[in-house]
């Protein structure tokens, strides 16, 4: 294929539009409330009325707000976009009668100019919820595999990666490492096999960012993926999906299918000697197993368990060859960059965070879905104006980012911009993008059990910090919460918390103390309050969750 | 051969290029506690006592190469703590008992709590319900004593070439198992080599039928067999 075959593919399919589309939310979110059988309803409803000719049903991905799903959207020639909350079977005919133009009574509609939408930053999303993940024509008509070509045909290797550099994107996994610098690492090393890895092993508890992106928009993962493989020089690559995300495993299989078929991926791509085949590995629901080198060892077929660094993958990786190994939202950055140009990217966030970040906002909030903001935005402009605040009845108390290996945020803090070394300072992390929203009847003690609980079934018992010290952390807490604790044991957690972030092998035992400490650091008196009295007169009641 | 100089512990040494800072420091009259390591054996930086400080940062010895002008130092207060901090966890982890362990006086477990000063631990002791596979005829496994080093995994791998050994579960509740977790005297892999219980740091592998008295574990009996193999060097 070529540009002009390419061209042609995207305009034939933008010429196929009928004046009525309705776009019904496939993604794991609203496929779990009911939305395939509103699908079903709805393409019933429009073929008894007869209405083929003029209304097309795209099953498309996630339309972003979760909370009020099933989620279907009718764009009408002429008309605003209506975006119709907590759909349901029945709701099929209104519908039908809505894309005919007749009002839809019964429905409850959505303001699109809502802060939960007019303050979103959409690049990574841009077209998420909007084209058809299985259908590639539908990413092509939407721009897809473009950039590629311009990379290709135009940059060249050294060209994408001054663009990468100068955008100041930052990886999106969590640690915030700069993708430029990756880049060029990686394309630095002698020449001879080398590879391209996307983590898309997605594993905080309330993060489901990644999930999206690949069962909304796989194409745009498989572009950036591609475009890096040509910037660095390798020509094979592997995409690393946790086994718990089903419908994002078939959703990039037929993209790949589809890729290769048109010659977008595998071999001579768009007729240059540039060849890039891409495989799915299915993790077997390990979270070790997105630190990458244990991801690695995973895809070699070993134990997933993480090995020293030096040497970094971009050095000795896969099969001991260089290896790029970058997260789902920081491939799927790159076809926007290079189409837009480093300075359009560069001028989006704050100084020393580039661009946009996808959170999943999560919790108590009213609103909770699939959020892009401009990095730089304060933590409470994305929950109190984006997620609408705390429901009914209840105050914000704490915002929780970056999973396990994150921290929590005190709502007095909440003007603290999100951008990484701002919430690294307040003991937190940006993660891949898991946003939790906690309230007043939310326990903090009870919070850090949680994440050491789950810090400790993951560990993958390796190293003896991360493998014996979780535990010893985790039993600490629990009698904490009990209220069954002496009155040092603050002192003693904090010192094995020391212990297991310095000395752990990987980034899941350096990580695993951080709810606790942050906790400790802004909710101290909810510990100290649960201790037993040194003057020994037993046990104090546990405070009532 | 390119040479680095280094400063440990505020003396300058020399290391051989490549040399890891263990080594080096082991060539300097430098002892660095270590329980994973074994000569001959690919270091796995698993049981972090070898942790080191280098400008600040905490770095396993036993895979980090020594760099020119490096400032290590090997036994700072925090480093002493930490190690004691990890000796106490093994102890609590599972169940050693050393009055009834027939690795008493023959285990490096035990010789470095009472190198490095642990004569109480400061954990809850996590009693596991452990086995122990009595199945081979000739060696015994005791997972009460196991401290999942995976020198045995290693050396089965490595050095006998037959991959026996594997570990099994996540966490705390990892387990070395043989073949796809059968008992051990049905294995059809293990050789019967008897290196793993060489190589065992303590009484978690044994010989069957030995007095406490007699059950050695000779593990520089590796190292030799390595250098015999690979530069041709028999009977050291």
């Amino acid at each position: 294929m070529d540009l002009e075959e390419l061209i042609a593919l995207a305009e034939s399919e933008r010429a196929g539009r009928l004046p009525v589309e309705v776009r019904v939310c496939l993604a794991a979110s609203c496929l779990g409330s009911g939305a395939g059988g509103v699908r079903d309803a709805i393409a019933g409803a429009i073929a008894d009325r007869g209405l083929a000719g003029r209304v097309r049903l795209r099953e498309v991905g996630c339309l972003r707000l979760c909370s009020e799903g099933p989620l279907v959207q009718v764009d009408s020639e002429g008309a605003d976009p209506a975006l119709y909350a907590k759909v349901d079977a029945r709701l099929a005919p209104v519908i039908a009668s809505a894309a005919s133009g007749d009002p839809a009574e019964g429905i409850r509609l959505v303001d699109l100019g809502s802060p939960f939408f007019a303050l979103q930053r959409p690049i990574v999303l841009e077209n998420t919820g909007v084209v058809e993940p299985e259908r590639i024509e539908s990413s092509l008509a939407a721009g897809a595999y473009r950039s590629l070509h311009h990379a290709l045909h135009e940059l060249g290797p050294e060209g994408m990666i001054a663009e990468v550099t100068r955008s100041g994107l930052r990886g999106r996994g969590g640690a915030g490492y700069p993708t430029g610098l990756k880049w060029a690492t990686v394309a630095k090393m002698p020449p001879g096999p080398k590879y391209v890895v996307c983590n898309a092993d997605e594993g905080d508890p309330g993060a489901f960012m990644d999930r999206s992106v690949m069962e909304s928009d796989p194409h745009r993962v498989l572009e950036g993926m591609a475009i890096a493989a040509l910037a660095v020089g390798a020509d094979r690559g592997y995409i690393y999906v946790r086994g718990e995300y089903p419908l994002a495993i078939a959703r990039l299989d037929t993209a790949i299918r589809q890729a290769r078929r048109l010659g977008l991926l595998g071999s001579m791509i768009f007729d240059s000697p540039f060849n890039f085949r891409v495989d799915l590995r299915i993790g077997a629901g390990a979270f070790v197993c997105g630190e990458e080198t244990a991801l690695m060892q995973s895809i070699e077929g070993r134990r997933g368990q993480p090995r020293p660094r030096p040497p970094y993958p971009a050095e000795s990786g896969l099969w001991g060859c260089p290896t790029l190994i970058n997260n789902v939202e920081t491939f799927a950055n790159i076809p926007a960059i290079i189409r837009e140009g480093s300075d359009w990217f560069s001028a989006i966030g704050t100084e020393g965070s580039k661009g946009t970040k996808v959170f999943a906002l999560a919790g108590k909030v009213r609103n909770s879905g699939l959020v892009e903001v401009p990095m730089g935005l304060p933590l409470r402009t994305i929950v109190d104006q984006i997620g609408g605040g705390a429901p009914e009845g209840s105050t914000t108390k704490a915002v929780q980012t970056g999973g396990p290996s994150g921290g929590c945020i005190p709502s007095g803090l909440f003007d603290t911009p999100v951008e990484y070394e701002a919430l690294k300072a307040l003991g937190s992390i940006m993660g891949s993008g898991g946003m939790i929203v906690m309230d007043q009847d939310d326990d903090m003690v009870g919070i850090a059990r949680f994440f050491m609980k789950f810090c400790m079934d993951e560990s993958c018992g390796k190293c003896v910090p991360c493998r014996a010290g979780t535990v010893q952390l985790y039993r600490m807490l629990d009698r904490i919460e009990r209220g069954v604790a002496p009155a040092g044991e603050l002192g003693r957690l904090e010192a094995l918390c020391d212990l297991v972030k310095h000395a752990s092998l990987c980034g899941l035992g350096q990580a695993a103390p951080n709810p606790v400490l942050s906790t400790l650091r802004f909710f101290r008196h909810e510990y100290e309050s649960r201790l037993v009295s040194p003057d020994g007169d037993g046990a104090r009641a546990p405070t009532p969750r | 051969m390119a040479v680095t100089t280094l400063t440990l512990d505020g003396a300058l040494i020399s290391a051989r290029e490549g040399q890891t800072i263990l080594h080096a420091a082991r060539d300097a009259g430098v002892r660095i506690p270590t329980l994973c390591d074994l000569d001959g054996l690919t270091p796995v930086g698993a049981c972090r006592l070898c942790l080191v400080e280098v400008d600040g940062r905490l770095v396993p010895s036993c895979v980090t190469r020594a760099a020119e002008g490096m400032e290590v130092s090997t036994a700072t207060d925090r480093l002493r703590e930490y190690r004691r901090m990890i000796l106490e966890l093994l102890f609590a982890e599972r169940n050693h008992v050393c009055s009834v362990c027939v690795a008493n006086g023959d285990c490096e477990l035990q010789d470095l709590a009472m190198e490095l000063g642990v004569d109480h631990v400061r954990y809850e002791y996590l009693d596991p319900p452990c086995e122990v596979d009595a199945s081979h005829d000739r060696y015994g496994l005791d997972h009460n004593r196991c401290i999942l080093c995976t020198r045995c995994v290693r050396v089965c791998d490595e050095i006998e070439g037959a991959h026996t050994w594997d570990v099994a579960g996540r966490g705390t509740r990892s387990r070395v198992i043989t073949d796809l977790h059968q008992p051990w005297g049905e294995s059809g892999t293990c050789t019967s080599c008897g290196k793993c219980v060489m190589a065992c740091p303590t009484g978690a592998l044994f010989h069957r039928g030995s007095s406490v008295a007699e059950n050695i574990h000779d593990r520089e009996r590796l190292h030799d067999l390595v250098t015999a193999r690979e530069e041709g060097r028999w009977g050291v």
